[in-house]
């Protein structure tokens, strides 16, 4: 099949078999590749009893995908996914770097990963050359000393298996960090130390199978188009478009820390107490300063948003990771109080060693400390830590003791909403009200109430994805920050940054076919295509897990803390209204085909051809209209 | 850049992105496909945000072309390029190891070795590190001179050089 690499690799780690599989090309036209595909593979495996799996259990599939266009849209990535342990329901979580060029030069599309390994091992692919090797010297082992061992073992093996060939490149690697390996549900699948993919909670899933890596040279070309002179063209219009961004190619997003506060007033400070801040010291200009590179980027990247920070002085010496991104900055920084660059630099990169997730770590870290503030934890609680506000030391201890899940730490890695629970009923008070998230998934760090920044009311609380910023509910569906838009970015597999400008997204239709040669039009994508996808995740969000049921009325809610009015800043006073609410997710229900108790409708699955999907949801239907 | 006598790519490692766009295109042209193991230029990436790019130096004294045994290796005249003679190679690996920066591999799918062979003059490896205005690589006038050969270093020395530039002397120990 043209712009497939042609195979996928099913490994089941409990019996050590590995096996190529094939997908018809029917399924692959339904359901492109990455977050579609898995949503396909996923509902067909466990849909018939997914409430009961347990996504840290043996039964969980760990899901590595690349799609069609992955490679040839600037920007290639990779998707995982699985059944999620923070929403019980399908994330297609993606990340960079070139694991996702290699696996396809190897002639694989993808990996499905079932069982669970005796003991820690990693997978080794070169070309279709595949290994499962003993991982117990790197176990327990961080992200930085993880690669470095990896790269190291792996150009020494291809050296002397084909040798007279040459300096052999490196191959390229994704694996999990303590935290990953801990079952933390607010680990990360990891690669080139500071990139991850985060929303979902793969790590955990990636070390409740004993799995620590996933390694692979590929040494093939990329597969058959077909239109080559046509996807040439493609490219080089997509480049000549994101060369032109100057804001994101300067400073990445790392411009916002101090910009979505200071102009938005949409930034997390102090576990969402407050959106606003002016903190000039957490400005762009102050975080170049620690750039040793001004333009990193993955594999065919015009736009090279990140950029290498290093802490070369002073008491945090020694820390290194990307910009970092303004999640990262936000979630690490004033959400904690924290706004100095080298506290935020220093506390993202032990979060990428420990394979946490900066977005969930930082979310569940400023809940703790909201506590802390309000007399609910003390001190006794969290062994001894002073979790004040800004202070760098106690976060770092805290995020320790997640990714090992000593103490508190072991409640806390059960992520904001599982932890909320927990302490209230050890504490006996209410504290889910301080818990920002949205289907057990910390939301991204760009608020709504000051109605300055581009998440609505919906956008969190219908999306399938939960608080992931990168996966939005917006209407109309074809908006261009829609979950729509996002499902085809995850689905491709590549990056959505080179596709903000509306001339690069048209190309997209264009770009399809000239890879698949597919005719896929914007008509067959937001009405069928993305629908199947969207239902299939918003199915298994609803049949939930053995810990934890969602019940749209109640959870297709906004945080508690977005009713308060921000209590500073320009946008002083402003809040979120409940009839706001109400009203905006009804239309949303509605318009995507979803009923009054926000289930999908029979008719709308029928039509999509997904009868085993309303065959599960006409039991959900059935028992709403009970209560 | 035509209008150079003959061409020298002038490498800045601390530059490079990493974006590989040098590979693509450098695949394209002599491939006819997007193929990062075959393209000429290779980035090296042994640490990450240490991103090498990989490419022959053209040597004054062009070692590798003196102890090919098949005389499939030669020198352009008109770039001064080392030109690889697809026929005539037999994979022995002999350039490999007389090159003082281990530049050539042998093709990943046929048994003959790989050298840039400059696109003739108007390297695209250049133009896309230009278009996007990185610069790591840049074309310089290649005159008389020993200096050349010293660029010609394996990606180890070139990944232990940078990381310290870069990262700092704690870091040297890295590869």
């Amino acid at each position: 099949m043209l712009g497939y690499a042609g195979k996928f690799l099913e490994a089941d780690l409990s019996t050590e078999n590995t096996k190529d599989v094939e997908f018809s090309e029917e399924v692959l036209r339904q359901y492109i590749g990455g977050r579609g595909l898995a949503a396909k593979i996923l509902w067909d495996r466990l849909g018939r009893h997914w409430e009961t799996i347990d996504p840290l259990g043996p039964e969980n599939l760990l899901l590595l995908l690349t799609g069609p266009l992955t490679g040839f849209v600037p920007g290639g990535r990779l998707c995982v996914s699985g059944k999620s342990p923070q929403s019980n329901g399908i994330v297609g979580s993606t990340v960079g770097g070139e694991f996702a060029i290699d696996l396809r030069c190897a002639g694989y599309d993808g990996i499905i990963f079932a069982g669970r390994a005796e003991k820690p091992v990693y997978l080794f692919i070169k070309d279709s050359d595949v290994q499962i090797k003993d991982a117990s010297h790197i176990w327990g082992k961080d992200s930085k000393e993880t690669l470095r061992v990896l790269v190291r073992e792996g150009r020494k093996e291809l050296g002397s298996r084909y040798p007279g060939r040459g300096v052999w490149k490196e191959p390229s690697a994704v694996y999990v960090g303590p935290a990953g390996e801990n079952a933390v549900r607010v680990s990360v699948v990891a690669a080139k130390w500071a990139h991850a993919a985060g929303y979902g909670g793969y790590g955990a899933v990636m070390g409740s199978k004993n799995l620590k890596a996933v390694v692979a040279k590929g040494t093939g070309p990329f597969p058959e188009v077909a239109d080559q002179e046509k996807v040439v063209q493609l490219i080089d219009k997509i480049l000549e478009i994101n060369f032109k961004s100057t804001v994101f190619r300067r400073w990445g997003t790392g411009f916002a820390g101090y910009d979505t506060g200071a102009r938005q007033s949409s930034e997390p400070v102090r576990n969402w107490q407050e959106e606003w801040h002016d903190e000039k010291s957490f400005g762009a200009d102050q975080f170049e300063k620690f750039w040793v590179k001004k333009y990193w980027a993955d594999f065919g990247c015009p736009t090279s948003c990140l950029k290498v920070a290093v802490v070369k002085s002073g008491p945090l010496k020694g820390a290194i990771t990307d910009n970092p991104d303004y999640e990262n900055q936000a979630y690490l920084g004033p959400n904690l109080g924290l706004f100095k660059p080298e506290e935020n630099i220093y506390l993202t990169a032990l979060i990428d060693d420990l394979g946490l997730c900066g977005i969930q770590a930082g979310n569940v870290l400023g809940f703790a400390a909201e506590l802390y503030q309000r007399g609910i934890l003390a001190r006794e609680d969290l062994d001894g830590v002073e979790l004040q506000w800004g202070n760098v030391r106690a976060f770092a201890t805290l995020a320790e003791m997640v990714a090992e899940r000593r103490g508190i730490g072991n409640v806390l890695a059960e992520g904001t909403y599982r932890a909320a629970v927990k302490l209230s009923e050890l504490k006996g008070v209410d504290v889910l009200p301080y818990a920002v998230v949205s289907k057990g998934i910390g939301i991204g760090a760009h608020g709504m109430r000051s109605g300055e920044d581009y998440p609505e009311y919906e956008s969190y609380i219908c999306s399938v994805q939960g608080g992931d910023h990168t996966s939005i509910a917006r209407l109309p569906i074809d908006h261009g920050d829609s979950e729509f838009r996002a499902m085809l970015y995850d689905s491709g597999v590549f990056c959505w940054f080179n596709f903000f400008d509306d001339e690069a997204k048209e190309l997209l239709w264009d770009f399809i076919e000239a890879v698949t040669g597919w005719q896929v039009t914007p008509e067959d994508w937001f009405n069928a295509t993305a629908r199947r996808i969207l239902h299939i995740q918003r199915a298994t969000l609803l049949l939930g897990g053995p810990d934890l049921k969602w019940t749209p009325k109640v959870h297709d809610d906004i945080p508690s803390r977005w009713y308060e009015p921000l209590g500073k800043g320009p946008f002083k006073g402003k809040a979120a209204y409940r009839e706001k609410l109400e009203e905006a997710r009804k239309e949303y229900w509605e318009a995507v085909g979803w009923d009054q108790n926000g289930i999908p409708t029979s008719d709308e699955l029928g039509r999509l051809g997904l009868e085993n999907v309303d065959k599960r949801m006409q039991e959900l239907r059935e028992n709403s209209s009970q209560t | 850049m035509s209008e150079l006598e003959h061409v020298w790519i002038a490498r800045d490692y601390t530059k490079c992105s990493g974006c590989r766009r040098c590979e693509i295109v450098c695949s394209l042209s002599h491939e006819g496909k997007i193929w990062p193991e075959a393209s000429r230029v290779r980035v090296f990436m042994l640490v990450p945000g240490i991103e090498v790019p990989h490419l022959c130096a053209q040597c004054h004294d062009y070692p590798c072309v003196d102890v090919c045994p098949t005389d499939a290796l030669s020198v352009s005249k008109e770039t001064e390029a080392v030109l690889v003679d697809k026929e005539k190679c037999i994979a022995c690996g002999d350039c490999i190891d007389a090159c003082p920066g281990k530049v050539p591999f042998i093709h990943p799918a046929e048994d003959y070795a790989v050298i840039c062979d400059l696109c003739g003059g108007e390297p695209k490896c250049v133009e896309a590190c230009r278009a996007g205005g990185w610069n790591a690589l840049e074309i310089l006038e290649r005159e008389e001179s020993h200096t050349f050969k010293l660029y010609a270093r394996t990606p180890e020395e070139l990944t232990r050089d940078t990381i310290v530039q870069l990262y700092g002397e704690e870091w040297k120990e890295e590869v």
